[in-house]
């Protein structure tokens, strides 16, 4: 009898840890998700803004179409590789989209008029703060990935990671080259 | 940096348990001292309404003290629209954070630079920052200021620090009705030499009482400021590590440090602003009164942090071991599940002018009127003020004022004319002079008044 209850007891402990361990896998993951999506929702963002962005500043700058040819062609490539989702090819079209807005807005530099419109004002704040919430929502994504990533690597967690087939998932590098030049931007 | 919350959460909880038992045992010592016919029960009693004592006050604290806060400082909302770089910003900070909820933004009308949260539930939080803040602080800084804010809604500071605040104000009050209790029945009993009232207990109790009222708050305000103090350091790394830029939050520092006096604080609301605004910025001293570490401690950490070019809790922690020779303030298990990032490089943008009309802004978000003349000066007319037109002080020009609290008087074919909408209330509108408004009541049928001032004539319509 007093066997019985032991017996009882242990597995309903068990029992718990085993949904409260399951439960947290869970939890993390979702967070990864969610964090991920955050980063999605911020570079399509700015692949709307840009088209603006463009349209603006063409009027006052006549002499810069390859530099415009070379942001509306980054911009492109980096929403196929968001369409496809595949996180490291995210990573590298948005470093190439980086450099190349980087220059354009050096360009900018050379033209007072285009600086004194509101709007193109209004706009560029726009895209200096989603450019800043992309490098955010990486950093926050990169966050849970590692925190996630422990729970499946760790004990006891990594018995439950196997059984229910939780994988590693992949941080969000930027190469180091282009982190360093995009945002020195000067208006 | 997920679990980091975690583990602040059960250390304060330690120290917040301590104070309970503290505030407890001291109430219940109180009680002990009144109850004179038998100890046991007045010790009971008295813990018994020590307790509820401070649960009221934390309920309320708990269920409006957000609200009272930013009622009694005339907070105004930041929406994306009326301040779209704050919000931003605040945005920015919000994603790096991975909270859930967005904070609410407040401006305060003020031109001390200083900011603070509130937020004891999760649900809603929210960001204060006075005006002065947002008017001198460049891009980068005043990210940082917000990234502390934020670290403290992260870390649930508020919470911990508005409970402990009440249980701080609950043992003071306590000590205080204990002292002074005895001191008024000592001297009552030398005149009726009669024992009764407090000093009717038993002696070897009073004196422990007496002892425990005297050491109880300062107990306690070691264990509150020792809390404090520490969140500050946490608030400012968690603030580094989300930034990637410690300089940007060293240098915002520097400057508030010098104007953060504002007039509106209260000691509970204190530990939540970015720089102690009740006390001199470098007071330094283990037992000195403030809520906040001396700030240019806080700078040399950020400033360090900067040089080394990564930035992770773990390097915070060995700069603040070094600059402070103290023990750390992170568990094992925190810097296990930190990454290091590498420091960002600045943002270009300075303190943009648009800035400088904020002020406007938020004035007439709160109904004043702002007439520009064409001299360049802005006159900024308050809401009682119903004047149409004003004399520019410094060319002597007539303006006439336009706003949305501006009479409603047309001018009609024949002169001035208002328009009543409901016949059946009273209803009013100053005149032009502004020193005269006139009152129409439901039964005037007049169709027209005179301003007892300037004598202009007001003709009446009446709807169909």
């Amino acid at each position: 009898m007093t066997f019985l209850v032991i017996f009882l007891v242990l597995v309903v402990v068990c029992a718990f840890s085993f949904f409260a361990m399951y439960n947290k896998l869970i939890g993390l993951r979702n967070i990864v998700r969610n964090s991920w999506s955050q980063i999605d929702v911020q570079l399509k963002r700015r692949f709307d803004l840009i088209p603006n962005l463009v349209e603006t500043a063409k009027g006052y700058m006549k002499h810069e179409s390859e530099t415009f040819i070379k942001v509306t062609e980054a911009r492109a490539q980096a929403m196929s590789a968001i369409n496809k989702g595949d996180v490291k090819e995210v990573g590298a079209a948005a470093a190439n989209l980086d450099s190349a807005l980087a220059k354009m807005m050096l360009t900018f530099e050379n033209y007072p008029e285009l600086k004194a419109n509101q709007n193109f004002l209004s706009l560029q704040e726009e895209l200096t703060s989603t450019e800043n919430k992309v490098a955010f929502a990486r950093q926050a994504y990169n966050d849970s990935v590692l925190s996630y990533n422990n729970a499946v690597e760790m004990f006891p967690t990594n018995i439950l990671a196997n059984m229910f087939n939780f994988k590693k998932s992949d941080f969000f590098e930027i190469e180091e080259k282009s982190e360093k030049q995009a945002p020195k931007v000067t208006f | 940096m997920w679990e980091l919350i975690r583990i602040n959460k059960r250390k304060s909880l330690f120290v917040l348990i301590l104070m309970f038992i503290l505030m407890v045992s001291l109430s219940g010592a109180v009680g002990a001292g009144f109850y004179t016919v038998d100890w046991v029960t007045g010790m009971i009693w008295g813990a018994l309404i020590g307790v509820v004592l401070w649960a009221v006050q934390a309920a309320v604290a708990y269920f409006a003290g957000d609200d009272i806060v930013l009622h009694f400082n005339m907070a105004v909302v930041v929406t994306p629209e009326s301040y779209p770089q704050l919000y931003n910003i605040v945005e920015e900070m919000k994603i790096a954070s991975g909270l859930q909820v967005m904070p609410e933004i407040y401006i305060v009308q003020s031109s001390g630079l200083n900011a603070f949260a509130t937020g004891i539930r999760r649900e809603k939080t929210a960001i204060c920052v006075t005006s002065g803040l947002v008017e001198n602080l460049t891009r980068d800084e005043l990210q940082g200021v917000i990234a502390h804010e934020m670290s403290h809604i992260m870390n649930r500071d508020v919470l911990f620090m508005t409970f402990a605040g009440v249980m701080l104000g609950t043992i003071t009050m306590l000590s205080n009705v204990m002292l002074k209790g005895t001191v008024f029945a000592n001297s009552e009993n030398k005149r009726s030499r009669k024992k009764g009232g407090f000093s009717g207990g038993h002696p070897a109790v009073i004196i422990v009482v007496l002892l425990f009222a005297v050491i109880a708050p300062v107990l306690a305000r070691i264990f509150y400021f020792t809390i404090s103090k520490k969140r500050e350091y946490l608030a400012d790394a968690s603030a580094a590590r989300l930034t990637r830029y410690p300089i940007g939050l060293a240098s915002a520092l520097q400057k508030i440090a010098k104007h953060s006096s504002i007039d509106f604080v209260s000691k509970i609301t204190a530990p939540m602003f970015i720089v102690n605004p009740q006390f001199a910025a470098d007071e330094d001293s283990l037992f000195s009164a403030s809520t906040h570490p001396p700030v240019y401690k806080r700078i040399a950490i950020l400033t360090q942090l900067q040089h080394g070019g990564k930035v992770s809790l773990e390097t915070y922690q060995r700069i603040y071991e070094k600059e402070l020779e103290a023990s750390g303030l992170f568990s094992k298990t925190t810097l296990e599940t930190d990454k290091s990032e590498a420091v960002r490089a600045e943002s270009a943008e300075k303190i943009s002018e648009s800035r400088k009309d904020l002020a406007d802004v938020i004035l007439a978000n709160a109904g004043f009127k702002i007439a520009t003349c064409e001299c360049g000066l802005k006159i900024k007319l308050p809401p009682s003020d119903l004047r149409m037109k004003v004399v520019c002080p410094r060319c002597r020009k007539e303006i006439s004022v336009s706003g949305s609290n501006a009479a409603p008087v047309g001018n009609g074919e024949d002169g001035l004319v208002f328009k009543r909408k409901n016949v059946n209330s009273w209803e009013s509108f100053p005149c032009q002079c502004g020193r005269f408004t006139f009152q129409l009541s439901p039964l005037f049928r007049g169709t027209s008044v005179v301003c007892r001032h300037c004598r202009t004539k007001v003709r009446i319509e009446y709807p169909e």
